[in-house]
């Protein structure tokens, strides 16, 4: 997302803007909520006001150089960003979802189509799955659902029901296909059906995150017509994510439409340099390398899990694009400690930046001043336990733009 | 995995392989079909199964070969190479018709339809002639084929002259959709690079074995490719580029005859590392300002559609940035994966319905934006997109030749 965002602000500001990709970027596999931060460790009920003693207390973390004016700015920005459907909600106040699993997730800036599970102010849900949709379980979700909110103090009230129309006589799809199902108005009139014959008294209706994929906006809001009642998706727990493929595809519609480019299955492999001065990057395509000359960068390749940082056996880490200097434990220091989830030292390598998220050395200096570095390719954060990946990655790319906008004039 | 195992680049690839199913999402194919599972499925997760060379599901059949899934998974897995290489396999073990062994050899179909392309002709534009063409061979009645030209290529450059004026030379790899379907376009690319200072080399050359390639006959294919790679190969040597107006074929050359059919050959490698799209080479020119930019207004409206097999060079789209320059041409991207053909694909009977289907986004698009031309690399797929859109689809190149005057 960091990429994609960076490269839909500079596009749109005139610049021309080649994005180069690998391959399409884990936004895809992303539940395209925005976190900005959930947890503190303790649960974060603001993340605008936790913000400044969080960024305070890690120096480290890339939140250090976002300010709570940027963040705010890059959430006005996406919201206005997205065709899709609207994204709702504000810096200022945390919503909690459920997962797939039952679980309250705090986020600040969601799709319409998930507000209404709120667990803050919701009524009696009930909670729909698919006999064909092996990735999501009513069940499942709805009793822990009533156990997590009861444990904290108000419970909601969530009840499963599983729902059996036809997806192609199949047994088993996947989130995807039957998004695209859902696109079709004779296969969500039988769905409404269900849906009528199911609920009762004030539920609202939670189902899997497959509301239709292009038409989402009119899928949801039809089924919220049609039953008189609430709709609300849930993000499903593995890939792929419909809701993530809306978001991609929203800002990549919006790239060309501002007439970047995206080079795909194009791989960066170093820097082409002049008299030391990184005046482009060496792209590997079919058959060849070549440099692409250009002013500035924007690194935005990912994480330990993306690529974007890589180990070699030997616990070296590297960061391939452009062999900057990555921060973390290194040969024969402790990379992973016992317990799955533990703070592992390697959770957090990556590279570390400058207040303009330039990338610097050991000396603190930028290790090349037309280099900017967005997502989670900066290191320091821990996202899954912070709940802080895609406030990280959208204020990052945000600023990373707005970084080169200011030298550009 | 044996004691013998060797690395491969290509199957080994797999490992890399996460299951996030990005590939499995990007798939056009499968988005429309349930016949087709996805290239996951049939790919690194039925590869683990395959070993010894044991075919384990038919459903990879209906992988069209569009390589979309290459492209867009982030982990560098080589979906499409292995899917193309385990079909091989399948059809070698389970037999294929005798239709595949036609429609992958153009050159041949060139061969004996230039001479009689009238007749030809009638009998491809002919409805009874298609349905028995259809029930007896399985090439659907409605697919678009192409017409023969009824001459060739290859026959006008051998009597074209070249300007004297020529500063510096390029080697032409024209294909054989050009020589005996679209020899015009061989005409026309011939002219821009004229207009640009090119004395402009076609070597004799034939079929770069893509078809047979896609359609699992490898070492058939092989033979071909390296038929071709010996007729361009000492131009390659001496540094000269060669450039492609088809734009899979050119990719045969850069990479898929080395990924897919394993051809290890140090001639094809210095070929490959020469070889060029055309809007490559134009769009390199333009950045090392040595192309010319004497373009007249061509006030029309076209539609742009970059094929799968061009996405596949990993260069973006060239083409818009060389449209750029063109005074009062509106262009308009589209961003639809593919149109279906996939080469033969959507010629077969059992695929056609899929190919239209997958095609039927983009279709759709180019009717509302209903445009003068609707501009693609690849001459399959402009048979294709002509064939669902109506529109009249060309080459890159045509518009560039409109826009330098030279016709």
């Amino acid at each position: 997302m960091a990429g994609l965002v960076a490269a839909v602000r500079l596009a749109e500001a005139g610049l021309r803007v080649v994005t180069v990709a690998k391959g399409y970027g884990s936004l895809r596999l992303a539940p395209a909520t925005i976190d900005i931060l959930g947890y503190r460790p303790d649960p974060v009920d603001s993340p605008a006001q936790a913000l400044p003693g969080f960024a305070a207390a890690h120096p480290d973390h890339p939140y250090a150089q976002v300010s709570p004016d940027v963040l705010a700015k890059s959430v006005q920005w996406l919201k206005e960003h997205v065709d899709t459907y609207s994204y709702v909600g504000e810096p200022d106040a945390n919503m909690l979802l459920p997962t797939a699993l039952g679980v309250p997730r705090p986020s600040a800036v969601v799709p319409e189509t998930m507000a209404a599970g709120d667990l803050r102010s919701a009524g009696p849900l009930l909670i729909a799955g698919f006999g064909v949709l092996k990735d999501f379980h009513a069940s499942l979700v709805a009793e822990n659902l009533t156990a997590a909110t009861a444990a904290r103090g108000r419970a909601v009230r969530a009840r499963p029901v599983v729902l059996n129309p036809s997806v192609n006589g199949d047994a088993d799809v996947g989130a995807l296909a039957l998004a695209r199902r859902f696109e079709d108005a004779a296969f969500r009139g039988v769905v409404v059906e269900e849906l009528r014959a199911a609920a009762t008294g004030d539920e609202a209706i939670g189902l899997p995150a497959v509301l239709g994929l292009d038409q989402a906006r009119s899928v949801w809001t039809e089924l919220q017509q049609a039953t008189g009642r609430p709709v609300f998706e849930i993000p499903t727990a593995v890939p792929p994510s419909v809701p993530g493929l809306r978001l991609a595809q929203a800002l990549q519609d919006r790239l060309r439409r501002a007439g970047g480019r995206l080079v795909l299955g194009a791989e960066a492999a170093g820097p082409e340099l002049r008299n030391s001065e990184l005046v482009g990057v060496r792209i590997r395509a079919a058959a060849r390398v070549t440099p692409r000359t250009c002013r500035w960068v924007v690194l935005a390749t990912g994480g330990l899990s993306a690529g974007g940082i890589a180990v070699d056996t030997a616990g070296a880490l590297r960061e391939p694009a452009l062999g900057l200097p990555v921060h973390g434990p290194g040969p024969g220091e402790t990379g992973f400690v016992p317990g799955y989830l533990s703070d592992h030292p390697m959770e957090t390598a990556g590279l570390r930046v400058d207040s303009r998220l330039r990338p610097v050395g050991p000396d603190g200096e930028p290790v090349y001043p037309n280099v900017y570095a967005a997502g989670a390719v900066i290191g320091g954060a821990r996202p899954w336990r912070e709940k802080s990946g895609d406030g990280i990655s959208l204020s990052t790319g945000y600023l990373a733009a707005d970084e080169i906008l200011k030298e550009a004039g | 995995m044996t004691a013998e195992h060797e690395f491969d680049p290509i199957r080994d690839s797999l490992d890399h392989c996460v299951k996030c199913t990005i590939c499995e999402s990007a798939c056009p194919v499968a988005a429309v079909t349930p016949l087709f599972p996805g290239p996951k499925y049939v790919g690194p997760q039925a590869e683990r199964f395959r070993g010894a060379g044991a075919s384990v599901d038919a459903s990879l059949d209906y992988c069209s070969s569009c390589g979309i899934c290459t492209l867009a998974c982030p982990q560098g897995v080589h979906v499409a190479e292995i899917n193309s290489r385990a079909r091989q396999v399948m059809k070698a073990q389970k037999g294929m018709p005798v239709r595949d062994h036609i429609l992958s050899r153009p050159e041949l179909q060139g061969i004996l339809g230039t001479p009689v392309a009238p007749l030809a002709n009638f009998a491809l534009a002919n409805k009874l002639g298609r349905l028995l063409t259809e029930k007896i061979v399985g090439i659907h009645r409605n697919a678009a084929v192409p017409k023969f030209a009824g001459h060739t290529f290859s026959r006008w450059a051998r009597r074209h002259t070249p300007p004297a004026t020529a500063t510096r030379q390029v080697v032409y790899f024209h294909g054989c959709s050009t020589n005996y379907f679209e020899p015009g376009l061989g005409r026309m690319t011939i002219a821009v690079l004229e207009h640009n200072g090119f004395r402009v080399i076609v070597p004799p050359q034939g079929c770069c074995g893509l078809p047979l390639q896609s359609n699992g006959i490898f070492e058939a294919g092989r033979g071909y490719v390296r038929r071709l790679v010996a007729h361009l190969v000492p131009y390659a040597k001496k540094g000269d580029v060669i450039v492609a107006t088809s734009t899979s074929c050119g990719l045969m050359l850069k990479r898929e005859a080395i990924e897919i059919l394993g051809v290890q050959d140090e001639d094809l490698r210095v070929v490959s590392t020469q070889t060029f799209d055309i809007c490559e080479f134009l769009a390199d020119l333009l950045a090392a300002g040595e192309l010319k930019t004497d373009f007249q207004p061509v006030p029309i409206t076209v539609t742009y559609h970059a094929p799968c097999q061009q996405q596949g060079h990993n260069i973006g789209k060239p083409a818009l940035d060389l449209f750029a320059l063109v005074p009062e041409l509106k262009v308009i991207e589209l961003d639809r994966a593919c149109c279906g053909i996939a080469g033969t694909y959507g010629l077969k009977r059992e695929k056609y319905d899929v190919a239209m289907k997958v095609g039927s986004g983009l279709f759709g698009d180019i009717r509302s934006a209903q445009p003068d031309l609707a501009v693609c690399d690849s001459e399959t797929c402009r048979w294709q997109i002509t064939h669902g859109s109506g529109s009249t689809s060309v080459h890159p190149v045509e518009v560039l030749y409109r826009a330098y005057g030279l016709g």
